[in-house]
């Protein structure tokens, strides 16, 4: 390389508690290059580069810039040496203008005149190619725009180094591809991009350089060009990975969630779910694919029983034709419920109403005896309107609907308690008594640590203890062991590495052979398509369409999900494409 | 712009978080926090009493607050008894993250209560009888007022800090309301009533020592052990898991709040039965929120409360043994109590952060190249 060095990091180390987040990492940025800093999470990317930025203080080591050893001990210092790192999470204040928000925090003369800051936000945005408008105020922005704003904002400073953190995420490949292409001029300008990142087609399409980290150590740098998927996996894994996800034919289809023009506004009247209706169906992967706040979560709650419907029907039909009814998942209540609207009927094929043949009501006593001995069945599949019921209800009903939340620990767990205790989450009430029993819990925590391979010291460490991929095994074992009818997962697989990532979608997979109809909420577009039996595209709380997963392709879904409060016909698609 | 970046240099120390402690280490730092506050309160009070108060003195004269007589000892046995039974009251609230402010009215209202049975019923019922109304009546009303607070909590969301704190002084007036118009016209304070005694076991207090300690275990068990308790722990930890599983956070804030409360009001009953026989709005005197601090210090663990009672009570003797012995004003035990529990407190700090120093001097420059 001819190539002036522009930052450089030689052995540097952080620690969290006895934890390396980085181990004597080195690290060379030339100037005019986009290098990625590619590794699976947890493996101390966003560390280093934060520790570049002046949010962390190296333990030790040092950071050189244009040769000269620097410390850097706040975003501050690093700005004055011409470091601006772009954080996954914006930072910026909604009710200002993308041209205060650019100034806001610098002193001196002329940060006040907003014509003239106007002016100079603009000429940075044209010089690069960005599309943005200085007087528009962020609340009215798109993510996209915002992200542009972080990004000129550390223009603006005059930064030559630029970090951004996972700045894809969040954006559909179509936005994708235009960020890249600004990167790219940025680049020809003689900036320093470094691009952290755990997507590898994104690497192998825009960087010039690769940088791999594994578990804090820096294993190797090499040139884009040169290497290929497979060999960044193995870098980044430490051994061979099959990258194929099994898709097996969907078998036994029956209608099992119905879900009919929900619409829901959340707590601050903004309408999240707007008129959204779809089936799920047993035996499939239905994928949901939006950009991240399309209201998948909403969509998935409310499903759950956690949100007060403005309109809409959630019916969900149990497959229970000629089975017996049992106590285990109905109430005494709901089975006379049943036998009122003459649901149930004897082996015989008499009706079940209560009463016995002289129209006297049976005692409870010999119901439950009838009951338990499972005398009693349905006559037909039995239809539950889950539509304003809480989460209680629902199991009351006998539904099995298990949930994996998006917020793991904030929801589906809780992060303080060991994995005993949280296993009993779903299932502490069973019985009468006052105590709870901790020895069921302890078999199933003990078998989901066996059978998914969860590291933890021992059952009764804390889950927050543990780490993304253990937490979520913990979380997805806990709601399979309930043999549900219904799985709904929302982003499984966020902050896990490629094994537990496939782990999970072996899982789900697994269900789905198991006649479960299965939700699956994704972020990453690949997986969607070679996962999913069908794939629902959602934009602004809105149903954009329905995809078939075998079929589609990612352009396709990445229409979709741009095409705002309109039903996708052949017009819009044309044009989003010739954008692009 | 080099100037700057010359003088810049890595900053002295900085402090990290820990990751987990050994208990040994922890209990270790505690100690030693112990016994530096201790060092540090023996030259102050060598320096603030004068040479009278060596530190052997000074010691002994702590110690023989709780320690000095049998008397004194049961009185610290009581003082103990009755601060552990208000932390008690407290905990299952603060497990569920409501700060339960009002323990000292709820006790207050618990007492009155009592009060109230005993001066109009004393003497028209047997004593047995006397005394089981007045302990419905205490448990009634310190439950009622801890559930007013939990009511606008569950169903508007209001700040219960601010709640129950009000609640306090609504019961501190209700007491002299009650006194100069009910018990003694135009007083203010009131004379020992002579029904509604507690018996007593060995001495007065023995069997109050009793009774909580059997509450203590009660309570230990209804938070470690029973579904209420799992159901506690999760609202406390995180709402939305508790919505989640389906656990109906309004029921269960109520629910723990009458078990807070009707404890507070279970110490109120046991104050007058056994001890004060009267009411004055200083019955209680603050111990309501000294036992914030007994339960937060003994992370919400009912055993490990029996524990800082103890450590609190045993420093509030001192002072006041301290204060008579060396004749001086109460200022300087409250000093004493002061830099103990600061010392106690902070070493937490300890606990959950290592600081890490700069370590070799650093080169200046490119010195590398």
């Amino acid at each position: 390389m001819q190539k002036a060095v522009a930052l450089e990091m030689k052995k540097v180390s952080k620690y969290f508690g006895e934890l390396a987040a980085n181990r004597d990492v080195d690290l060379t940025v030339y100037k005019g290059e986009i290098l990625a800093v590619l590794g699976e999470n947890g493996c101390g990317k966003t560390t280093l580069m934060n520790m570049i930025a002046g949010i962390y203080f190296p333990d030790a080591g040092q950071i050189l810039v244009d040769g000269h050893e620097v410390v850097i001990r706040s975003p501050k210092d690093a700005f004055r040496h011409k470091i601006g790192m772009i954080h996954q999470h914006f930072k910026l204040v909604d009710l200002f203008t993308a041209a205060e928000n650019v100034v806001l925090g610098i002193k001196g003369e002329g940060a006040y005149r907003k014509k003239e800051i106007g002016r100079r936000v603009q000429e940075l945005a044209d010089r690069y190619g960005f599309h943005l408008d200085p007087q528009k105020k962020i609340y009215e922005m798109s993510v996209s725009e915002k992200q542009t704003v972080e990004i000129i904002k550390v223009l603006y400073r005059g930064a030559d180094i630029l970090i951004l953190d996972e700045p894809t995420a969040v954006l559909t490949p179509q936005e994708t591809e235009k960020l890249f292409a600004v990167l790219r001029r940025m680049r020809d300008d003689g900036k320093s991009i470094l691009i952290i990142t755990h997507k590898l087609h994104e690497v192998l399409s825009v960087s010039d350089r690769v940088a791999v980290l594994r578990k804090g150590e820096h294993i190797a740098t090499v040139e884009t060009a040169t290497t290929s998927a497979e060999e960044l996996t193995e870098m980044m894994v430490g051994k061979k990975v099959e990258l194929n996800i099994a898709r097996p034919e969907p078998k036994n289809i029956r209608d099992r969630l119905e879900i009919r023009g929900l619409s829901m506004t959340n707590a601050e009247g903004i309408k999240v779910l707007d008129d959204v209706s779809f089936t799920a169906r047993s035996g499939e992967i239905l994928g949901i694919a939006g950009i991240a706040g399309s209201g998948q979560k909403e969509l998935l709650e409310a499903i759950a029983g956690l949100h007060h419907l403005q309109e809409g029907g959630i019916t969900y039909y149990n497959p229970k034709k000629d089975k017996p009814i049992t106590f285990y998942h109905k109430t005494f209540e709901r089975v006379m419920e049943l036998a009122n609207e003459g649901m149930l009927r004897y082996a015989d094929g008499r009706d079940f109403t209560g009463k016995d043949g002289n129209g006297k009501a049976l005692s409870k006593k010999t119901i439950r005896a009838q009951v338990e001995a499972g005398e009693v069945f349905f006559k037909e599949d039995e239809v539950i309107n889950l539509r304003e019921k809480t989460p209680l209800q629902i199991r009351e009903l006998g539904v099995r609907l298990s949930f994996v939340p998006e917020d793991r620990l904030g929801m589906g767990l809780v992060g303080n308690m060991d994995l005993v205790d949280n296993m009993m989450l779903r299932s502490y009430r069973r019985g009468h008594s006052l105590f709870v029993d901790r020895k069921k819990p302890r078999d199933l925590a003990e078998k989901i640590i066996h059978d998914l391979e969860v590291a933890t010291p021992n059952s009764h460490t804390p889950v927050r203890r543990l780490s993304g991929g253990n937490v979520q095994k913990v979380l997805v074992g806990r709601e399979i062991s309930a043999s549900p009818t219904v799985l709904m997962a929302a982003y499984p697989v966020r902050g896990l590495d490629i094994n537990s990532s496939y782990t999970i979608y072996n899982l789900l997979t697994e269900q789905k052979e198991s006649g479960v109809a299965v939700i699956f909420v994704g972020e990453d577009l690949d997986v969607l398509v070679e996962l999913c039996d069908r794939i629902l595209v959602v934009c602004g709380g809105r149903v954009t369409g329905v995809v078939d997963g075998r079929h589609t392709t990612k352009e396709e879904i990445g229409v979709l999900m741009t095409a705002h409060g309109q039903a996708p016909d052949t017009e819009t698609k044309e044009e989003v494409e010739k954008h692009a | 712009m080099h100037n700057v970046e010359k003088k810049a240099r890595e900053p002295l120390f900085h402090v990290a978080k820990r990751d987990r402690i050994p208990l040994w280490q922890s209990l270790l730092i505690r100690v030693v926090a112990v016994l530096f506050a201790l060092l540090l309160c023996t030259l102050l009070a060598y320096v603030l009493i004068g040479p009278k108060a060596t530190p052997g003195k000074f010691l002994t004269q702590l110690f023989e607050g709780s320690f000095g007589t049998e008397r004194r000892l049961w009185i610290f046995g009581r003082d103990t008894a009755m601060l552990l039974c208000l932390a008690l009251a407290l905990t299952p609230a603060f497990r569920m993250r409501f700060w339960n402010l009002g323990a000292d009215g709820q006790a207050l209202v618990g007492a009155l209560a009592s009060v109230y049975c005993m001066f109009f019923l004393g003497g028209k019922l047997p004593n047995g009888i006397l005394l089981l109304l007045s302990l419905c009546a205490s448990i009634l009303a310190g439950a009622v007022w801890a559930l007013l607070p939990a009511i606008f909590k569950a169903l508007w969301g209001t700040n219960e800090s601010l709640f129950t704190l009000m609640m306090n002084y609504i019961a501190t007036n209700l007491v002299i309301f009650s006194i100069t118009k009910w018990f003694y016209p135009g007083k203010d304070s009131m004379k020992e009533m002579a029904h509604g005694h507690l018996p007593q076991v060995y001495n007065q207090h023995l069997l109050v020592i009793l009774i909580v300690l059997v509450l203590t275990a009660l309570m230990y068990l209804y938070l470690y052990r029973t579904k209420h308790g799992y159901e506690i722990a999760v609202v406390g930890e995180s709402e939305n898991t508790a919505r989640y599983i389906g656990i109906h956070v309004g029921k269960v804030t109520l629910r723990t709040l009458i078990l807070s409360g009707a404890i507070c009001g279970l110490m109120g009953f046991l104050q007058v039965s056994a001890f004060d026989h009267s009411v004055t709005a200083q019955t209680i005197g603050g111990l309501g929120f000294t036992a914030i601090m007994v339960s937060w210090l003994a992370k919400f663990n009912p055993l490990i409360m029996i524990g800082t009672a103890a450590l609190i009570s045993f420093l509030d003797l001192g002072g006041e043994q301290i204060s008579t012995a060396f004749n001086v004003n109460s200022a300087i035990p409250s000093i004493v109590i002061g830099i103990i529990l600061f010392f106690i407190i902070g070493c937490e700090f300890f606990i959950n952060y290592k600081i890490k120093f700069r370590t070799a001097p650093k080169t200046k420059g490119g010195a590398a190249k």
